[in-house]
């Protein structure tokens, strides 16, 4: 019997082009995925050496960063322009499919990677996006490039790697009612650090992680870059194979797509297949999380105060609580479901599929923003708003205060229009809370759809398992 | 790239842990088509005030390191973005080398794309680093040949580097070309695919 093998190692064996001793392995990818901020100097970088797009077949690419989420087609600032601009004419240049601004697939890289069915198990996916490990929710091997890395793929479609060395994290048990997946992560992360999947590839195993939704999947794997690791995945099960049928760029023939599934659930990993490392976290220990810092690891539940420097182990410890505290205008010991948000961003390639849109949906249903707040939701694709609208949410929303916004990156990271002023504190249900990432001096608190959406309505932090029982009973 | 053998130059220390990319390089920066002209932008937000003037307080400003190359950081510098536009600030801005004690993934790649220099050095050679040069003008040698940290007051210290990156910043090479050697079993791989 040949040894088990992890799905990291199965996809790994598929795709290496070259090998030998004291090198990287060169490897295959199976699917670029190109958008307008990491790309331009990677194209120029071809007509300079006077090069081509070796498969522009498997490239794909769409505007997103810097798009407008209202008023679509007024591009205000000339750089933006200039940069979505040069897009378009490099992928006519070399021949590549666009989602251009107004195009019906148009979106946010990672959302319709999955939503087209370019993303499938298996398969090698770069884009230069460090949140392109979202695609390793369908059991990919998918990573985030520099935009040198971007050049080689595209002149060569391949890149020198070194094997990954593997992390295992184990998820037991089920999660409780109103825990969502993005409270499942930001608790990983708050628990083992920002830093604890630098060099592995994540696969996140255990009972909580089987129980997710193809859509809660991306939520978790989208985040492993902020754990450290370039990519984490998910092996492929039935949620996959159901959650990819019939989409537009997997086989249509009832027939074919079996065979194919069939295939995708073989990369799982096997049985007894040997980790490099493993943590294990009980799910049922998780409560419903908030940002209080300035890294993704900076998490507490939502009941907790704000952590004390004085506690800090270390001195370095120490000074980086304090510049966050600093940073964040909060006071050691306070509590949590206190501080009051002025901004709500419902969005991003973290949280703004259908199903997140739904469940913050209904959290809202009937309710009013609270009148301090601006509150904006951003589909991650038009393809999603079109869906959102169709069963109602736009409505729920409009009717309750929030504004409807066309899909981009958006408040994720400010590039477009979308900005948190200085000083002021947002809920967001993006990835990353650094400082000024969603506008100079702007305060960011990760959190879930649920707990943004009930941050909304009550102007402060509120855990939305109460806030979702108060209201039922009122 | 430029090749990077030897160098020799002044050490300006950030003593702070998980330095991410966008305080590397702020977004509103990453709008620009060009690879050049990023190095007045970096550490943006912590070097200038909302107008645009300088903030004293923040240590890059100080005149003593005026002509820095060497930053030496705290653990998992450049967390965050794959933003190539991070090294190409920090090369602008007239850094080569880049010494911590942990970096993240994708920036140490990035580095190394382009002809900047990342090590990974333990953290009290890296302590050692910053405490020598936070109150003063420090110099260090850094030969990537011996692999090898030196001071003129008696300092060395190894560190480690993957042999490809070595060859690739030694050397100076084109990767793109570099792979192309390899084009025939990237065709017998398509075609067996």
């Amino acid at each position: 019997m040949s040894k088990p093998k992890t799905i990291i190692e199965k996809i790994w064996e598929r795709h290496v082009v070259h090998q030998e001793q004291d090198k990287p392995d060169l490897l295959y990818i199976d699917l670029h995925l190109v958008h307008e901020v990491t790309s331009p100097q990677a194209f120029e970088g071809l007509r300079m050496k006077n090069r081509n797009v070796r498969r522009p077949e498997l490239t794909y690419a769409t505007m997103d960063h810097n798009v407008p989420t209202k008023h679509r087609n007024i591009i205000k600032d000339a750089i933006s322009k200039k940069q979505m601009q040069t897009l378009k004419d490099n992928c006519k240049e070399f021949g590549i499919s666009l989602a251009d601004i107004d195009h019906p697939d148009q979106g946010i890289v990672h959302v319709i990677g999955p939503e087209l069915g370019l993303t499938q198990p298996g398969k090698t996916i770069v884009c230069g996006d460090s949140h392109t490990s979202t695609h390793g929710a369908f059991g990919a091997l998918a990573f985030g490039i520099g935009t040198s890395e971007v050049e080689h793929v595209l002149a060569t479609q391949t890149l020198w790697q070194v094997p990954p060395k593997s992390l295992n994290v184990q998820v037991n048990g089920k999660l409780g009612k109103g825990v969502t997946s993005k409270d499942l992560i930001l608790a990983i992360i708050a628990k083992f650090g920002v830093r604890f999947g630098t060099g592995y590839v994540i696969e996140y195993t255990g009972e909580a992680i089987r129980e997710l939704t193809m859509e809660e999947r991306m939520t978790v794997c989208n985040m492993s870059i902020e754990a450290g690791a370039r990519a984490g995945l998910i092996s492929p099960d039935d949620n996959t194979v159901e959650y990819l049928r019939g989409r537009r760029h997997v086989p249509q023939d009832q027939e074919a797509y079996e065979a194919i599934s069939k295939e995708w659930k073989a990369l799982a990993t096997d049985p007894g297949a040997v980790y490099d490392a493993t943590v294990v976290i009980d799910a049922e220990e998780i409560e419903p999380q908030v940002s209080w810092g300035t890294n993704p690891g900076m998490c507490i539940p939502v009941s907790a105060s704000v952590p004390d420097p004085i506690h800090a182990e270390t001195t370095s410890k120490k000074e980086e609580i304090e510049r966050a505290l600093e940073y964040m205008d909060l006071e050691p010991g306070q509590r949590m479901d206190t501080v009051p948000i002025e901004h709500v961003f419902i969005g991003s390639c973290t949280n703004s599929r259908l199903s997140d849109l739904r469940r913050a949906a209904n959290v809202i249903r009937g309710k009013k923003v609270h009148k301090k707040v601006q509150a904006i939701v951003v589909p991650g694709s038009f393809s999603v708003k079109a869906a959102a609208e169709a069963e109602g949410l736009d409505v729920i929303f409009t009717q309750a205060g929030f504004e409807w916004r066309d899909a981009g990156c958006s408040m994720c990271l400010a590039m477009n229009d979308d900005i948190v002023p200085p000083g002021e504190r947002c809920a967001s249900t993006s990835n990353r809370n650094f400082e000024g990432r969603q506008g100079n001096g702007a305060r960011t608190h990760l959190v879930s759809p649920e707990m943004a959406a009930a941050a909304a309505i009550e102007g402060h932090f509120v855990d939305v398992r109460k806030f979702t029982e108060a209201t039922m009973q009122s | 790239m430029e090749p990077i053998k030897k160098h020799e130059g002044l050490v300006y220390p950030l003593n702070r842990a998980n330095v991410d990319t966008d305080q590397i390089i702020p977004k509103q920066f990453l709008k620009r088509i060009e690879r050049q002209g990023f190095g007045e932008f970096l550490f943006y937000n912590w070097r200038f005030t909302d107008d645009g003037k300088e903030k004293p307080e923040f240590s890059l400003n100080d005149q003593k390191y005026v002509g820095a190359s060497i930053l030496v950081a705290g653990e998992n510098f450049g967390c965050g973005s794959s933003r190539e536009h991070a090294p190409w600030a920090l090369q602008d801005y007239g850094f080569k080398v880049i010494i911590a004690p942990s970096f993240a993934d994708i920036f140490y790649n990035n580095c190394t794309k382009n002809g900047i220099l990342p090590i990974r050095l333990n953290e009290s050679n890296t302590e050692e680093l910053i405490e020598k040069s936070e109150n003063r003008q420090y110099r260090i040698t850094v030969d990537l040949q011996e692999q090898q940290i030196t001071d003129s007051q008696g300092f060395s210290a190894d560190f480690d580097l993957p042999a490809y990156q070595k060859e690739m910043l030694l050397n100076g090479w084109d990767e793109i070309a570099v792979t192309l050697n390899y084009e025939q079993d990237i065709a017998d791989y398509e075609s067996s695919h």
